[in-house]
């Protein structure tokens, strides 16, 4: 039990890291997908741990919304590349003061 | 018994002037006199009407519409504009109509080569129609109105030449001046609405036997204070010095005759409150005394004729309100002195004016002498007003003076030979101006040739100069105490007592004589006898100087009101340019500086925010487990 | 526990991985080793259902997707810089993994503590049907909102994709007479590029073809090739690649082509970002038409 929330929490600790740390948006991106994995383990981890399949069924709606995330998320970056010429998340920063 | 009327005249002239602008040019002084005049004719028969009545009935009150009213019941407030006419009024009514009548008349030819002469006649009846409004008011409110009013319209009468800075600086500071008199008078009326629920006089006067002692005292003090600034009385006595730069008749109607006695007819008019508080009494008996005093040896010094009569007028108004201060004993004595003294001074003032007419606008009387000759009627007529403020006997300053000296020894010894002192500097100062004017030798510059007045202007003056003389008529039999009781109470007859032996009032008469003939013969032997230098002379004693100084009254005003004041403000201005401003401005800063600190954050780096983002969930995260693990 | 000691440092060090490879595709397969050793996780911890969804969605469509989009973006692209531009980034990185590290013991002291007991009902029996009771009953709405959720993704994506066309597609007689009026006007080789050669020793693609004189001819291999280094040097000495001396070579004529086809394709992105070797080397050679397709959609 404690093994499997161990591991996502490496998992989800190491996703964050890359995040904060990785310049290319298609890794940011993947470590963003590494994080919701890791949450998915842990809910697959309690539902085992409390007997009953809610946490399989929220892993499974992660699942989902990841998918969902993903196709927008590569679309956009895909329309940053066409327009820029790069996929470096610190080359996109018109937001700023 | 339509009283209105009485205002209704003046006011209708001033604003038929005022807006009928250049077309009224060539006859605005004729229907200015006419209101005038019509308003005093009407007095004229409203006082007959009056004196027709029993004694005890001579009170009208006519409320002309409600000008204020606030609900009902306690706490509610209503004021009517209400004019009472009254035995007080009465003289009042008559002695401003009369009098201003004649100056009326007396300005046709004075203003005659005045371009505004039509603005000028406007003013003066607006004044006409405040000052009566003031005395008619039957509410302290109205009051208000009308001692607003003149007010106004005496700062608009003294600085008339505006043209001329000295003129527009008078103006200005006897508006000041007044309005702080006004805040005594506001606060007053303030205080009655607290204390009394109303502001009527009648009601006020009813009230006050039920009322602390202390408040009453706080209302007299205050209702002094109104009068101290209206009458140039100690310590706001230092406009009207100035106010000598108006014209020559506003000088003799506004600022003799009528509008600064206002503070006298106000305390009069109040006597309810000051015959309940002895303490009030005292302080207006201490004013008038230090006023007449100052006064009189203000006009001592003074080379220009106008503002010795102006100390003079200070000092005679010092003698009525010492007289008001004496409560019952002086009320109608104070009332009777400025009838007469209306009378006289208007005269007086009148005979200035026609001598500076003469003298091409010179008011240094160094530069007039043995203008007997050239003015005879001005001369006659000034000599008759002379007699009758020095109290010569017989005439009418005689009586109303020797009265309220009587009751002032009666009140206090002291303060009676204080009196008596100052009519012997009267007497002085009286016999140095007329002697320096019209008696010597001639001192006019070379391109002055002095030429009688023309008739328009001495007709007044003779008509004055008769009222000066006979004034003195209205104490016959008492008549004048029995005529105001109804208002001011019954006189009580006093009895002089000095060094434990009453003195019959006769003996009063005789003394104040034989001092007012030592001041005449001072006087003469002083400026009579010797040649006067044409120029003012420099070496002089430190009382003289004190004197032409206006005694310092002004220097004093500069270090207790002005320069604080000032300092005030700059101190103000100074905490809000470098307190305030600065306050404001550095939070400003402060808030813009935090801001551009801030904006740093914002780099644009996603992976920045993201950071954002984590720590804050970290944060939240362990503060949450924290939480419960406790 | 067995599958978990095997899997457990497998994922760890893959995910690792995916924090430390240089290229955006090895990272993507790293991702894909992570979600398989997941899938097999959740297949040992009753969730055999989740174990093909694993499978079949992520490691099956959403890491194809990344894979696709990393071709279509270019493999060379984003190469990081190794200097990191903000200040303080990989230790704030750091101290918020500690942090969660921080957390990760609190949460796992908090867990043990409370002392969860061990499984108290099997969950692999009827997993999906009990998985579709749960969905379809308690959640139906929440998996409405994610059906609802989809559509609007789709849509998002093709809206973001989609590019408009701003000129009339060319016909073919228009290209042909473009190339001949090329041909004209510039000199450009209006045939067919040539083909590398076929020294079949490796794929022919990184061969280039050689001229009669023996001198191998750039032109006939992919420019990405050339500028890797990665172009097969022919056993022939002679004036080197890209001399472009011979006029029988032509260009590649089937690239000016796909001058006006349109946008989508994109391949060689990298050919625009500096000028070809054999540019303006005269002769038939010309420049590669793509760079006008490149021009036209970027």
């Amino acid at each position: 039990m404690s093994d499997l929330l161990t591991l996502s929490m490496i998992l989800f600790t190491i996703g964050a890291v890359g995040v904060l740390v990785r310049r290319n948006a298609l890794i940011v991106f993947m470590c963003v997908e590494l994080m919701l994995n890791a949450t998915n383990l842990a809910f697959v981890a309690f539902a085992r741990e409390h007997g009953n399949l809610d946490g399989q069924l929220a892993a499974f709606l992660v699942m989902v919304v990841a998918a969902a995330e993903v196709v927008v998320g590569l679309a956009i970056i895909i329309a940053i590349h066409r327009s820029r010429g790069s996929v470096s998340v610190d080359e996109v920063r018109q937001v700023r003061g | 018994m339509m009283i209105w009327l009485l205002v209704a005249f003046p006011a209708l002239g001033a604003a038929l002037l005022l807006t009928s602008g250049r077309r009224s040019d060539r006859h605005g002084h004729l229907v200015a006199t006419a209101a005038s005049a019509a308003s005093f004719v009407w007095g004229l028969v409203l006082f007959f009407r009056l004196l027709a009545r029993d004694s005890g009935d001579r009170t009208v009150t006519e409320s002309l519409f409600t000008w204020i009213s606030t609900g009902q019941g306690p706490g509610s407030f209503h004021v009517e504009m209400s004019l009472v006419f009254d035995p007080l009024a009465a003289l009042f009514v008559l002695l401003i109509t009369g009098v201003g009548t004649l100056i009326h008349v007396y300005s046709i030819g004075y203003m005659e080569h005045d371009e505004r002469r039509r603005r000028f006649f406007a003013f003066l009846n607006l004044f006409i129609a405040a000052m009566l409004v003031l005395v008619l008011a039957g509410d302290y409110l109205v009051l208000f109105l009308g001692w607003e009013g003149v007010g106004l319209a005496s700062y608009l009468l003294i600085g008339f030449w505006q043209h001329k800075p000295s003129a527009a600086a008078a103006a200005k500071k006897a508006f000041v001046v007044n309005r702080v008199g006004d805040i005594g008078m506001a606060l007053a009326i303030m205080l009655m609405f607290k204390e009394f629920g109303t502001t009527e006089i009648a009601a006020v006067g009813d009230s006050v036997a039920g009322t602390a002692a202390s408040t009453i005292t706080v209302l007299g003090l205050l209702l002094l204070l109104g009068a101290c600034g209206k009458s140039a009385q100690v310590p706001l006595q230092g406009w009207l010095l100035d106010a000598m730069e108006g014209p020559t008749p506003v000088s003799a109607l506004i600022h003799a005759a009528t509008m600064v006695t206002a503070g006298v007819y106000l305390i009069v008019r109040s006597n309810a409150i000051f015959d309940a508080s002895e303490t009030a009494r005292t302080a207006v008996v201490v004013v008038g005394l230090v006023t007449l005093i100052a006064g009189a040896i203000i006009g001592c010094a003074k080379d220009d004729i106008k503002k010795a009569l102006a100390g003079s007028t200070m000092s005679q108004i010092g003698y009525m309100m010492l007289a008001a201060g004496l409560g019952p004993a002086g009320y109608a004595f104070a009332i009777f002195h400025l009838v007469t003294h209306g009378f006289f001074k208007a005269n007086m003032f009148l005979g200035a004016g026609s001598v500076m007419h003469a003298m091409d606008d010179d008011v240094n009387m160094r530069h007039y002498g043995a203008l007997r000759t050239a003015l005879p009627v001005t001369f006659a007529t000034f000599g008759l007003g002379y007699l009758a403020i020095i109290g010569f006997p017989g005439f009418s300053g005689f009586f109303s003076k020797d009265k309220i000296i009587e009751a002032a020894l009666a009140h206090n010894v002291w303060v009676g030979l204080a009196a008596v002192a100052g009519a012997g500097i009267t007497a002085f100062y009286m016999t140095r101006l007329v002697t320096m004017t019209f008696a010597g030798q001639k001192r006019w510059r070379e391109e002055v040739h002095p030429h009688e007045s023309p008739r328009v202007m001495t007709v007044p003056l003779i008509v004055l100069a008769a009222a000066s003389v006979l004034g003195g008529l209205l104490v016959l039999s008492d008549w004048i105490t029995d005529w105001l009781e109804p208002v001011v109470g019954h006189t009580e007859h006093h009895h002089v007592e000095i060094l434990g032996a009453e003195w019959p009032p006769i003996a009063v008469s005789v003394l104040v004589t034989a001092v007012v003939a030592a001041g005449v013969a001072l006087g003469w032997f002083t400026y009579g006898r010797k040649p006067i230098a044409s120029e003012t002379p420099e070496r002089v004693s430190v009382l003289t100087r004190a004197a032409r100084a206006d005694l310092y009254g002004d220097t004093i005003n500069e270090w207790v009101a002005v320069r604080p004041t000032v300092t005030l403000a700059r101190g103000v201005a100074w905490f809000d340019q470098f307190g305030l401003h600065r306050a404001v401005t550095g939070f400003v800063t402060l808030i813009g500086d935090g801001a551009a600190a801030m904006r740093t954050w914002q780099n644009g780096f996603v992976r920045s925010y993201a950071l954002g983002v984590f720590v804050g969930a970290l944060v939240l995260t362990l503060g949450l487990l924290a939480v419960i693990w406790r | 526990m067995t599958a978990f000691g095997v899997v457990a440092p497998i994922v760890v060090i893959a995910a690792l991985g995916l924090l430390f490879a240089r290229k955006a595709v090895h990272a993507a397969l790293s991702l894909a080793v992570v979600m398989i050793g997941l899938a097999v996780l959740y297949a040992a911890n009753g969730a055999p259902f989740l174990f093909a969804v694993q499978i079949i969605v992520y490691t099956g469509a959403i890491m194809m997707l990344f894979l696709f989009v990393v071709m279509l973006v270019g493999v060379e692209a984003g190469p990081e810089a190794v200097t990191e531009p903000l200040p303080g980034q990989r230790v704030a990185a750091a101290l918020v993994g500690l942090g969660f590290g921080a957390m990760l013991v609190v949460g796992i002291g908090q867990v043990v503590a409370n002392g969860f007991s061990m499984p108290v009902a099997a969950v692999e029996d009827d997993n999906v049907e009990g998985l579709a009771a749960l969905m379809f009953g308690p959640y139906v709405l929440a998996f409405q909102f994610t059906a609802a959720l989809l559509v609007t993704a789709v849509l998002g994506a093709m809206v973001l994709a989609h590019q408009e066309r701003l000129t009339a597609q060319p016909s073919q007689a228009e290209r042909a007479a473009q190339r001949i009026r090329d041909f004209g006007a510039e000199g450009r080789h209006p045939g067919n590029a040539p083909t590398p050669g076929v020294y079949a020793r490796h794929n022919a693609v990184d061969a280039p073809a050689l001229l009669p004189d023996g001198t191998p001819l750039e032109s006939s291999v992919p420019g990405a090739l050339v500028r890797r280094g990665q172009v097969i040097r022919p056993p022939i000495t002679g004036p080197g690649l890209g001399d472009g001396t011979g006029g029988g070579s032509g260009p590649r004529a089937e690239k000016g082509s796909g001058g006006g086809s349109g946008g989508g394709s994109g391949p060689r992105a990298e050919d625009d970002t500096e000028p070809r070797a054999e540019d303006g080397t005269g002769g038939g050679s010309g420049p590669r038409a793509e760079k006008g397709a490149e021009e036209e959609s970027s």
